[in-house]
């Protein structure tokens, strides 16, 4: 049938300098560049791009540039190009539209209407490079209060403390399965978290064996409803468990993970055969009900000898946060939350773009709920889904957050251009693929050095933030909405935000 | 608070006079599934091999925090009624159950086996990935749910009655085999909804519209036959009280249940 | 400035363990053994809510409605004087033939415990509603107390049976009251709470009744908003804001006032999917087909299993595709519900039978002597 869709790009190529090398031919995953011989010369077919900007990096000449198109339809507010588009595929072949990435559409972003605070005058600010600056963060289980045994000098701690997990900075990888990702992105994720003291998670696809010795001690392991890769080895190895509900990017939606990623090494972490689809349902099947969800949390806790902190991850929705609070007294250690803007691989678009509720407000109201019951304590929460930059990062946990998971923003310091394509398996940046001569393009030492320093530099720039408002340990921050202001923001999410308008 | 006692350690004497076997008991009346389950690791830490559970009822866990990188391996015999997740995420031991089993017997099973002299609740066998479980009666809803195989590793469900509904949901490997005895009929429906790997032999019949979509009903080869063959034996093994003749039950008909794809959603998406 | 806000509705998301007990010929026998099976199922619930619902315990008072009440309240004299409110306006439409409070053990031993009275009373029906029936008119009564007079809670009306609730362990609940010692029932219903959230209030505890109808809900239906719209239109007020409100209230209006037969009423809350229903022959995918179309607006979507009591009667259910756990077994003139078999077994180590029933499918016990 023919398409009537079009092109979402538009390729240049400057002939003059074009030396013919047929590079972008081979870096371009999706067939865009062919070469033809009797012209000598590169052509380029627009429908077929993707925009990922992996050839223009890459040419040795700065021969090419790749754009977006202007929409080519009459201006149409309601109609906008994309629904058009969208439509048009849909009535093509019937199916669901795909995507990948975190929503991308014009939801207030709540950050960008926070502003900070500063010393000035009646408390000094302080100078992070010189002075002691303390990120370093404890997630899990905190009990209400401490029994001591004291003779003398000696004091006993007569309270069993629970497991936690002790980040250096409050930053750690998000959930990014080994399948849905390559292998070298896998492990350039895990060796920066080992480096920079905090952690990444293993998403669902499991830990490959060969990395349990040297990663398990910074890694959190995952347990979803697809059940891949899990035995008593895998929950060991780890320094922590995390039950995924639910995904910000698709709640309520299971996944897939098409047959063609599950290569042999894919297939042996999940532990599954070769080529075969390898199915999340959209539930666990062993949780239809908050108590459920407390026997496989005690489960877990039970299979590791209750030697590790729980996480639970959900996404953010409607009543996530009564969710949230029945989730804590089902026994869970940490609470993950994933927000409207949180990526994924792939999800159905009508998904990722309509169905849950902003991070910044689900922090808030999450934190408020918990402290009304008088149960913040039993549990930290990780903020997910949107987090950009290190104001962020602070503004999240001024908001009531112990940590953040960041995903597209480790992607980004990879090489990911936020092509939204990720589902296709042909991501030219060698990150969303199995194809091992596209994976093999990622260098897990310049990957993950990349990575480190993002976190580096990021804790940096907390730090200052910190020092900026007078406070040099972390926890002084957390919920201490008080160093948060809103701008341009109506009353009502000023106080689902619990915070003061700027100026108030 | 528990009243719980357990018998020291004793060693007894095999038939063959040689193998000793440390066995100890554990009087479960009372006792919270933390304390029981502990206890359970420190006798297998131990090294006793055998430990009978007597007056469980509703401890859940049981077997779960055995895992041992050594991979120590107890026999876990249990008087009464275990609760939920029996033997979750086993790794390689056994388990005989003398009565009825609750919800989510051998969930994300690793390996080992269990032996259940009665009926089992809903979603036995959920994710599990080796190891076999046996059923004297029937199971409940979701049974063998996303079973998974892998490799060498083929879990395998063998279930003397039948199941409720959606068995085999999203099946991705292992085998499962309801034997239908006592004349019981399969009045399960939904079985092998998204089903897309591993296979459902079962003795006697189903409709079409019990199965999913996904899933093809077709008569029994050769390999199938020595595959069922060798499991009945096995089952008649553990349950000599049914006082089973073999021959009789391969004699009715059996159908295969098996996926026509392993990509079952492969044409879902625009892309 | 305060700030308006808007009405808004916050639903109570909640999940437990129920068991109920029955003993068909009618002998009554006391909370010693229901109280122990739920307390087997103590994981299950998370100490914010406990009840029990006991049938035949009134058997001095069984023609008079017995109104169970709580009076809430920060200081015992808040409470005295919900109280009183409330008992100037049941004067003026009841006549009340005996009252006292109801006898409870300890009062540090349980988290804020209300005012709690029972009150056995006659309608006093004036002017127009001589039309309406007894029961109406309780309901409507009852309605009235528990949306206008603050404080003051009715948590069972029905005859010859009775509510226990509050926040707590149901067995601690069940100490507080005494029900071990005190009452004999020969049918106990029981429910151990894990809401997910703490408005420890004791009025949010299950069971949930109205007359003699009570409820012990597992689950969280997610069809809730359209069940409460369409039940409002019958003037059923959901104050509570939970699922299980939303049952009793529909057990109520197709049980009692349209007077369908549990196995229908089954078929209404969960039906069978169209996919079985276009299989049936042509009399049944009629009716089944007519019965969800009138009234789709009471589908219960989403996990349940519930256990509803009436005068001589319990009834097990699970939603139509059993996402929540239900194991029933019978012993002599024994009948059991509950989510786990252990908690049965703990109680009857022999039973004649045990089955878990199919999704959508009643499980009835009557007396035997009932007609
Ligand atoms: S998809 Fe990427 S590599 Fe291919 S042509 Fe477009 S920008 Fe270049
Ligand atoms: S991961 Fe790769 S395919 Fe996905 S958006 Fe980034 S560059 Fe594109």
């Amino acid at each position: 049938m023919k398409s009537f869709v079009f092109p979402e790009f538009h390729i240049i190529r400057d002939e003059a300098k074009c030396g013919q090398c047929r590079g972008c031919e081979r870096q371009c995953a999706f067939g865009t560049h062919t070469y033809d011989p009797v012209q000598d010369r590169l052509i380029s077919d627009d429908y077929k791009c993707a925009g990922c900007q992996r050839c223009v990096v890459f040419c040795p000449k700065d021969a090419i540039e790749v754009r977006p198109t202007q929409s080519p339809y009459r201006q149409n507010a309601s109609w906008t190009r994309e629904k058009m588009e969208d439509l048009k595929k849909q009535a093509e072949t019937g199916g669901v539209i795909l995507t990948g990435c975190g929503n991308d559409k014009p939801f207030r972003i709540y950050w960008d209407h926070i502003v900070l605070n500063a010393s000035q005058v009646t408390n000094p600010s302080i100078d992070p490079l010189r002075e002691p600056m303390e990120l370093r963060t404890f997630l899990g289980a905190k009990p209400d209060f401490m029994e001591i045994k004291s003779e003398g000098d000696d004091v006993q701690i007569e309270t069993k403390l629970s497991p936690n997990l002790t980040v250096e900075t409050p930053i750690l990888f998000s959930a990014m399965s080994y399948g849905a990702i390559s292998y070298n992105a896998f492990r350039s994720l895990a060796t920066a978290a080992c480096k920079s003291g905090t952690f990444f998670n293993t998403g669902e696809g499991g830990l490959p064996k060969e990395m349990r010795e040297q990663f398990g001690k910074c890694a959190i392991v995952q347990v979803a409803s697809g059940r891949f890769g899990i035995d008593a080895e895998y929950l060991n190895c780890a320094a922590a468990v995390e039950i995924k509900v639910g995904q910000g990017a698709k709640p309520g939606i299971g996944g897939h993970l098409p047959g063609e990623k599950v290569s042999g090494e894919v297939a042996a972490t999940r532990m599954i055969p070769t080529g075969t689809d390898a199915i999340s349902p959209a539930p666990h099947h062993d949780i239809y009900s908050i108590e459920d969800l407390s026997m496989l949390i005690y489960a877990l806790k039970e299979a590791t000898n209750y030697e590790k902190p729980v996480s639970v991850k959900i996404a953010a929705v409607h009543n996530f946060a009564a969710i949230a609070s029945g989730i804590v007294r089902a026994g869970a250690d940490i609470i993950a939350i994933d927000g409207l803007r949180g990526g994924t691989g792939a999800a159905p678009k009508v998904i990722r773009d309509n169905v849950g509720i902003p991070i910044e407000l689900a922090i808030s109201s999450l934190d408020g709920r918990l402290r009304k019951e008088g149960i913040r304590n039993r549990c930290s929460i990780i903020a997910a889904g949107g987090i950009r930059c290190s104001a962020d990062v602070i503004k999240a946990i001024a908001l009531g957050a112990d940590a953040v998971y960041i995903g597209s923003a480790a992607l980004i310091a990879m090489g990911c251009n936020l092509c939204q394509k990720c589902y296709t398996g042909k991501c030219n940046w060698g990150i969303c693929t199995q194809d091992p001569r596209l994976a093999g393009r990622l260098n897990v030492d310049i990957a993950s050095l990349r990575l480190s320093n993002l976190i580096c530099a990021w804790s940096h720039e907390i730090s200052e933030m910190l020092g900026g408002m007078g406070i040099n340990a972390l926890e002084s921050l957390r919920g201490n909405r008080d160093h948060l202001r809103g701008v341009g923001l109506y009353e009502w999410e000023l106080e689902v935000l619990g915070i003061k308008g700027a100026g108030e | 608070m528990a009243r719980a006692h357990f018998a020291d350690p004793h060693t007894k004497k095999t038939a063959q006079g040689e193998q000793r076997v440390n066995t100890a008991e554990i009087d479960a009346t009372n006792m919270e599934t933390k304390e029981l389950n502990g206890r359970l690791r420190d006798l297998m830490l131990s090294g006793v091999q055998k430990i009978a559970l007597r007056n469980v009822c509703g401890q859940r866990y049981i077997g779960t925090r055995l895992y041992n990188p050594e991979r120590r391996k107890v026999e876990i015999e249990i008087f009464g009624t275990p609760g939920n997740d029996l033997a979750a995420f086993l790794f390689g031991h056994k388990i005989v159950v003398h009565g009825n089993a609750q919800d989510g017997v051998g969930n994300t099973m690793d390996d080992g086996e269990v032996i259940i002299e009665g009926r089992a609740g809903d979603v036995l066998g959920f994710s599990m990935r080796g190891g076999k479980i046996f059923v004297r009666e029937s199971v409940g809803y979701r049974c063998a749910l996303h079973m998974k195989e892998y490799e060498d590793k083929r879990p395998v469900l063998v279930i003397g009655g039948t199941s409720q509904d959606f068995l085999g949901e999203y099946m991705a490997g292992g085998i499962v085999i309801l034997l239908g005895l006592g004349g019981k009929s399969h009045e399960g429906n939904f079985i092998g909804n998204g089903m897309h790997g591993g296979v459902i032999y079962l003795r006697g019949r189903v409709e079409k519209e019990q199965v999913g979509s996904q899933v093809e009903i077709s008569p029994l080869d050769g390999a199938d036959r020595e595959i069922v063959d060798h499991y009945v034996s096995e089952f008649i093994e553990r349950f000599p009280e049914l006082g089973l003749n073999k021959e009789e039950i391969l004699r009715d008909e059996f159908l295969r249940l098996s996926p026509r794809s392993k990509r079952p959603y492969g044409k879902l998406y625009a892309y | 400035m305060p700030r308006k806000r808007r009405e808004l509705y916050n639903k109570e998301i909640c999940a437990c363990s129920i068991f109920g007990a029955m003993n068909r010929d009618g002998e009554r026998f006391t909370g010693a053994g229901v109280m122990s099976a739920i307390a087997n199922m103590h994981v299950r619930g998370n100490g914010l809510g406990g009840g029990f619902a006991a049938y035949g315990i009134y058997p001095e008072y069984k023609d008079y409605y017995a109104f169970h009440l709580m009076f809430t309240g920060s200081n015992s004299d808040a409470k005295r004087s919900a109280k009183q409110d409330f008992d100037v306006f049941l004067c003026e439409n009841f006549d009340v033939v005996y009252d006292e409070e109801i006898p409870h053990g300890d009062e540090t031993a349980v988290s804020d415990p209300p005012l709690v009275w029972r009150y056995f009373v006659a309608p006093r029906k004036c002017g127009d509603e001589a039309n309406l029936s007894d029961d109406d008119y309780v309901v409507m009564k009852v309605m009235h107390v528990n949306t206008k007079i603050e404080n003051a809670y009715v948590f069972s009306s029905g005859k010859n049976m009775g509510c226990f609730k509050g926040v707590g362990y149901p067995e601690e609940i069940g100490e507080y009251f005494m029900l071990d010692r005190l009452y004999k029932a020969y049918t106990w219903t029981v429910h151990g709470r894990f809401p997910t959230n703490t408005q420890a209030w004791w009025g949010g505890a299950h069971p949930f009744s109205l007359l003699d109808t009570t409820v012990v809900h597992n689950g969280e239906i997610s069809s809730y908003g359209t069940n409460r719209w369409y039940l409002e239109m019958y003037g059923y007020a959901c104050t509570l804001q939970t699922d299980t409100e939303v049952i009793a209230y529909a057990a109520d209006l197709l049980m009692r006032r349209q007077n369908l037969p549990i196995e229908l009423v089954a078929k209404i809350l969960a039906p069978p999917i169209w996919n079985s229903i276009d299989r049936m022959n042509e009399k049944e995918r009629r009716l089944l087909t007519a019965l969800r179309m009138v009234y789709a607006p009471l589908l219960m979507n989403g996990p349940f299993s519930i256990i509803i009591g009436q005068s001589g009667k319990m009834i097990g259910l699970t939603d139509r595709i059993r996402l929540r756990p239900l194991t029933a077994a019978t012993r002599g003139s024994m009948f059991y519900l509950s989510s786990e078999e252990a908690s049965i077994r703990l109680i009857s180590p022999e039973l004649d039978s045990v089955w878990t029933p199919n999704g959508g499918e009643p499980v009835v016990g009557k007396l035997n002597n009932m007609t």
